[in-house]
């Protein structure tokens, strides 16, 4: 075989895979704006549903953002002080602390689910209120925000900045407020932003928090799937696509020119057209 | 010598990490009022610990104090000591630009616009980098965030100024330019100052004292003069400078390249075999190998006739040989 052949084959069977891959996408959004999927295209583009869907489930949309806006405000408050004292903290309990973060990773989101139902279940009003599912979020996702944080807290560059901005006669508060949070910029942001997504998509946890008055973006999916009509559910597939998808490509992008960003001389000098000092 | 330069004062200053590693001996030093003292010694020797002792950026172990002027700071943090400190790895803030960074610990201690401005533009002046005010730390070369670093450290006028192997990142011809131009800023601005370096010449150069280290003690300190021609120790003898060593009938005999003669065999106190000749402008380099297999450095003319295998006789004046205290105990 030569080597254009062995090309081709290579070729036909990423696009085969890659077929395999977009085309129920492509089916499942067609057929979300399609007036009838079973007598095909021919039957016409439509909004139809994706209006339906909005009657339906703004209220799983609208407690989807809120939820993931809270968590986001909660992580953040919660993931970046705790991130900068294990960065400071040379020692083996915060290593210890530094493990048990990535713990809630392995642990199913049921069986958080199932911890936070009979610790707390009993509280009727707080059971039944969309806290509830709050708490299960933030638990969730602060260990990825506090990883997210730590990552960049912890380099030596930044105790070095920090170490610079003492030297200056900056007292703690000053440098975290002038140097050491703008400088952690990029990984509060990535930490928030993967917040976002994560609280967003949750399900597992959700499903099983949730109650009849407070269900979320994807746990109204799921009842979607099982109860109305294929158009109304692909439409709201639709509908949570045009919602995470920018957030998955900003949090690609976070990630691309943060890693430039940690390999600076990889990019050229912009030109002096000043002379430049002789030195 | 500023009338208010300051004097430091290390007192049984030892550091032991949290992990177990003894960095630094229990050791005194005194740095006077005006002052340039070097720290020099091989990577790991302790230099930077010590250093950040001074800066208060470590604590002492128990029994440690460090003194200003005859202040006891050793609980002050380094915000509340009032130093200069240029960090090897520079720590300019990469969210300021550079007029920022020098800014900074004027804007920190709350002077009044005009006057920071004033004292910016001064150091921005003072370093020329006047046009590069306006950049990102990330858009200067090595030599112009090594001047950042000075301006912003010196900016505050600091009570004493502290400087980590500032050059080490440089290269060469940089590294010639900024060491002298470093030399005339302290000697301008008379202040206490602390320089490490693993460079002997660097060190050398800037010190008018030089305190040679190794595994966290003190071999020697004295000025470059002293520890070049009177070493304390072996280890001095070899970190500052080359020695030879030559095996005679009264002892063993410690040479500085440039007291080493060469001559005939019959006129020589030794004999050797020239092994390398290498040609280094002003002079050339010969190595040698003695009578007794050991390796010799010796300075020769630019233009010396000798190639390698020739035989050589070695003769020195009297005066030349180095006395290391140790050595002669030993004899
Ligand atoms: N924070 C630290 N924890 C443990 N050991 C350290 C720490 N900092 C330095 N050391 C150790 O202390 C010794 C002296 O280090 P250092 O003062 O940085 O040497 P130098 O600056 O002369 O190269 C080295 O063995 C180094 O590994
Ligand atoms: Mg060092």
């Amino acid at each position: 075989m030569g080597r254009t052949t062995v090309r081709l084959i290579q070729y036909a069977l990423t696009l085969l895979v890659g077929l395999f891959m977009v085309v129920p996408v492509v089916m499942s959004i067609l057929a979300g704006v399609t007036q009838n999927f079973f007598v095909g295209l021919k039957s016409g583009l439509t909004l139809h549903w994706v209006g339906e869907v909005w009657r339906l489930y703004s209220e799983t949309i609208a407690l989807s953002m809120l939820i993931a806006i809270c968590c986001v405000a909660l992580t953040l408050a919660i993931g970046v002080p705790c991130a900068y004292v294990l960065a400071k903290r040379p020692g083996r309990i915060a290593r210890a602390v530094e493990e048990v973060l990535t713990l809630p990773v392995a642990i199913p989101g049921l069986a958080l689910a199932l911890a936070l139902i009979i610790t707390w279940g009993g509280f009727r009003d707080f059971r039944t209120s969309w806290a509830f599912i709050l708490v299960g979020h933030v638990l969730y996702t602060l260990p990825f925000m506090t990883r997210s944080v730590l990552s960049v807290l912890a380099a030596s560059e930044m105790r070095d900045l920090e170490e610079g901005a003492a030297s200056l006669g900056a007292g703690f508060w000053t440098r975290l407020v002038t140097v050491v949070l703008p400088n952690a910029k990029g990984g509060i942001l990535a930490g928030a932003l993967m917040v976002l997504t994560l609280s967003v998509g949750e399900f597992n946890l959700t499903w099983m928090l949730h109650t009849p008055e407070t269900k979320t973006l994807p746990v109204g999916l799921a009842d979607s799937y099982a109860s109305m009509r294929l158009e109304i559910a692909s439409a709201y597939t639709l509908v949570f696509f045009v919602m995470i998808v920018p957030l998955l490509v900003a949090m690609q992008a976070m990630s691309r020119t943060r890693r430039r960003a940690a390999h600076p001389e990889e990019e050229p000098l912009p030109c002096a057209p000043t002379p430049q000092p002789s030195n | 010598m500023r009338a208010d330069a300051t004097t430091i004062e290390l007192n049984r200053c030892g550091k032991t990490f949290a992990d177990g590693t003894r960095a630094l001996e229990p050791l005194d030093l005194t740095v006077a009022a005006g002052e340039t003292v070097v720290l020099l010694g091989p990577s790991g020797c302790g230099k930077t610990t010590l250093l950040r002792l001074i800066a208060g950026l470590e604590a002492p172990d128990a029994g440690g104090r460090v003194r200003f002027n005859g202040e006891d700071v050793t609980g002050l943090p380094i915000e509340r000591r009032a130093v200069g400190m240029v960090f090897q790895s520079y720590a300019l803030f990469p969210n300021m630009s550079v007029r920022e960074n020098i800014a900074y610990g004027l804007r920190v201690r709350k002077l009044d616009k005009g006057e920071i401005a004033a004292r910016t533009r001064e150091m921005l002046e003072m370093m020329q980098i006047g046009q590069l005010a306006e950049r990102r730390v990330h858009q200067l070369s090595g030599g112009q965030r090594q001047r950042v670093a000075l301006a912003r450290a010196i900016a505050v006028r600091p009570r004493v100024l502290l400087l980590d192997e500032p050059l080490a990142a440089l290269d060469a011809v940089l590294r010639d330019r900024l060491r002298v131009e470093i030399d005339a800023l302290l000697r301008r601005l008379a202040i206490t100052a602390v320089y490490v370096t693993h460079d002997q010449a660097e060190a050398m150069m800037l010190g008018d004292r030089i305190v040679v280290m190794s595994a966290g003690q003190v071999e020697q300190a004295g000025t470059p003069r002293e520890i070049y021609r009177n070493p304390a120790t072996p280890f001095v003898a070899d970190f500052v400078g080359t020695v030879s060593r030559i095996a005679t009938a009264a002892g063993v005999v410690l040479l500085r390249p440039e007291d080493i003669r060469l001559c005939e065999v019959a006129a020589g106190r030794a004999a050797a075999t020239v092994e390398t000749l290498h040609f280094l402008g002003g002079r050339c380099q010969v190595g040698l190998i003695g009578g007794d297999g050991a390796r010799l450095i010796a300075d020769a003319p630019p233009d010396t006739p000798l190639k390698p295998g020739a035989r050589v006789g070695i003769a020195w004046d009297d005066a030349a040989p180095l006395r290391l205290p140790l050595m002669e105990a030993a004899q």
